[in-house]
């Protein structure tokens, strides 16, 4: 049974004008079978708390700790972290030229599981998991997601995510720029992912169409850095309602006073 | 008529930072007026600064420039299978020399220098097995010449390799004769040691319709300076000039490419790319393409680009494209080179794959559309172990 505990984080992005603190006290803990999901403006940090924890060398953790049952994720080298069952799926997964789909695939499966997948069932594994998300078999011979549009980016970072089975699975913003029906097939990917009850999602999104497909048990209001309510899946109702506004007002006072 | 000028395409440049670079494109002088001859006398001695020269370390070229003369001699094996003829032929012998003449001095003093020359001559309207030449350095400190020609007869259908190796200073001119009709693939690798200077020129002739698929691969030795240059005696000529390097601390790698268009209805595409580490690896690609007035309907492209892995490491790259008539299928180049990419590092270890092996793949990933028109595959499997250990060797 997985946990990831975050607690008090704080991170920092080193641009050129110096140390920009961006995550300024995150309190979050997810258990497995839970999901939940982290609401915000655009610029509140949600990206920033998802790269610190998959362990992105831009940023700097200055305090603070995430723990993987228990262990310090912090230490780990974000290979390890991966080994160790966290899974980031990415708001702008990166094009790797000339290293083909198939190859990365097996070559991060043998990596996650400590074995190579025997050929044969591999084959088959990776057919249907690809067909189980409309993805065309062409794709495997394509380059990592070079020249893909945006959806099918998204369609290839659920198709890893259901291929490695991590113990967390972290989705940024994986709904934006899919429309309807590959917001319903990527959906259903992560609603298998999620079917063992033995994980945990962190879904990060702009908005709460995504909601409607996968149900959360907890729903974060995210802003200026840090989580500024919490809540049942009511919450995201009032935020649809609502909007950030009420939070972006806060923030600005906070950092004002 | 479609001219493209690219000198930052997606991917690379996107996240490059440092490493040094420099790209030019207008040439200083027409390549159409570029000075070429046999005699070595016809030269000026070369002091560094000529155009030609210029990125060429001349310290390190053992005098070839300077009028080295030759103590040892290089060891030229053929392998071969039947149909083709393999002969060992005198200075005096009159096929030599018609594919093109010495553009550099070296290239002249090569020319003068010979003694012996290999000629092999691929059987017309025929597939035959790959010939493999093995060209084997005189030894540390020796100064040897060569001079080869390869000669693929009408209608021939033929894979030649030629593979340096070994120790020693040594230039030479190999000439590629593609006759009419002719498809020859030739794969030229300098896979010498450590201390080796190797200038070499290369001259392709290509007939009617003749299609001519010419890889480099450069990975060893200390100074190695190749300069294949191809041009059309009809219409319909096809080249395709690839090259791959690898530089490591120290070596200086410099590739000069120029085709030039006379004739119409001709194509060619260059594509280099290399991999850079270490303090004092240079790398250097010019590549000239002239589009002359008489070569209407010509299509040709030329793309370089190199990957930086370490500081202290600089690679130049110069395109230079000069179209004299307007009636053009389509004339493009672009160029860049780049830091290594740490977003795709990342994104490969974000799913388990450790570090070391992440940045083979990416390596591999950026030779990968090279590798993949190597189609011998001992010499495909070669180059794959042989990238392997230079990322191994530091531990990349
Ligand atoms: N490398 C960086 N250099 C400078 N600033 C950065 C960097 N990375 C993030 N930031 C800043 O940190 C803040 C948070 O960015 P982040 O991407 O985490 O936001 P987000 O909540 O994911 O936004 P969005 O909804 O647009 O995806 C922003 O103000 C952003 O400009
Ligand atoms: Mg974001």
């Amino acid at each position: 049974m997985a946990t990831l505990e975050i607690k008090d984080l704080h991170v920092s992005v080193n641009t050129d004008e110096g140390s920009k603190e961006i995550l300024k006290g995150v309190d979050l803990t997810i258990n497995a079978g839970e999901t939940h999901a982290i609401m915000g403006p655009n610029g509140s940090g949600k990206s920033t708390l998802s790269y610190a924890i998959a362990g992105h060398p831009k940023y700097e953790i200055t305090s603070g700790s995430v723990l993987l049952d228990g262990e310090s994720v912090l230490e780990m080298t974000v290979d390890e972290r991966a080994r160790a069952g966290l899974f980031l799926a990415m708001q702008y997964p990166v094009e790797v030229p000339g290293v083909s789909m198939s190859n990365f695939l097996r070559t991060a499966a043998t990596a996650v599981r400590g074995e190579a997948p025997k050929l044969r069932h591999w084959v088959k594994e990776v057919k249907e998991a690809m067909s189980d998300l409309d993805i065309d078999p062409a794709f495997a011979e394509r380059s990592v997601n070079e020249g893909f549009s945006g959806g099918e980016k998204k369609r290839h970072e659920i198709l890893q995510l259901g291929l490695l089975q991590p113990k967390i699975a972290i989705l940024d913003e994986t709904d934006s720029g899919l429309d309807v029906d590959a917001l319903r097939v990527v959906s259903e990917g992560v609603n298998r992912y999620k079917q063992s009850g033995e994980v945990g999602v962190m879904l990060i999104t702009h908005y709460t169409r995504i909601l409607k497909y996968i149900s959360p048990d907890f729903v974060h209001v995210f802003a200026n850095g840090r989580i500024a309510e919490s809540g049942g899946p009511e919450l995201a109702d009032k935020l649809e309602a609502e909007g950030y506004v009420k939070y972006i007002g806060k923030a600005e006072a906070a950092s004002v006073g | 008529m479609a001219v493209t000028t690219e000198q930052q395409q997606h991917g690379l440049t996107a996240h490059s930072h440092g490493g040094a670079e420099k790209v030019g494109t207008a040439p200083v002088s027409s390549r159409a007026d570029h000075f070429t001859s046999f005699d070595v006398n016809a030269f000026e001695v070369p002091g560094g600064r000529e155009e030609i020269w210029r990125f060429t370390p001349m310290k390190r070229l053992a005098n070839l420039h300077d009028g080295a003369e030759a103590t040892g001699t290089a060891t030229v094996e053929v392998k071969a299978s039947e149909g083709v003829s393999v002969e060992t032929v005198g200075r005096d012998d009159q096929r030599l020399g018609v594919a093109g003449t010495p553009g550099d001095r070296v290239a002249a003093q090569a020319w003068t220098s010979f003694t012996e020359a290999t000629v092999i001559t691929l059987p017309g309207d025929a597939k035959v097995e790959p010939t493999v030449v093995t060209v084997t350095g005189a030894g540390v400190g020796e100064v040897a010449y060569g001079h080869l020609q390869v000669h693929a007869r009408q209608f021939a259908e033929a894979v030649v390799v030629i593979d340096h190796r070994g120790s020693g200073v040594y230039a030479d001119n190999i000439e590629f004769v593609v006759e009419d009709g002719a498809h020859l693939t030739v794969v030229a690798i300098q896979d010498w040691a450590d201390d080796a200077v190797h200038v070499s020129s290369h001259h392709a002739k290509l007939g009617r319709d003749a299609t001519f698929r010419h890889t480099v691969i450069t990975l060893g030795g200390s100074v190695v300076r190749l300069t294949p240059v191809v041009t059309y005696g009809g219409r319909g000529g096809d080249a395709e000039l690839l090259g791959l390097y690898f530089a490591d601390e120290g070596q200086h790698l410099e590739h000069r490419t120029f085709v030039d268009h006379s004739a119409s209805n001709c194509r060619s595409n260059v594509v280099y790319k290399g991999a850079l580490q270490g303090e004092g690896a240079h790398t250097v690609w010019i590549g000239d393409v002239l589009i002359r007035a008489a070569a209407e309907g010509t299509e040709t492209f030329e793309l370089n680009r190199n990957l930086v892995l370490t500081d202290g490491a600089r690679a130049d790259s110069v395109p230079n494209l000069e179209i004299e008539t307007g009636e053009i299928e389509g004339a493009g180049h672009a160029s860049a080179t780049g830091r290594f990419d740490d977003e795709q590092l990342f994104y490969l270890q974000a799913r388990g794959i450790p570090e070391d092996q992440a940045r083979r793949l990416v390596v591999r990933g950026f030779f990968h559309e090279i590798l993949l028109k190597i189609t011998v595959p001992e010499v495909r499997e070669r180059l794959e172990a042989a990238i392997e250990a230079e990322l191994e060797a530091v531990g990349v």
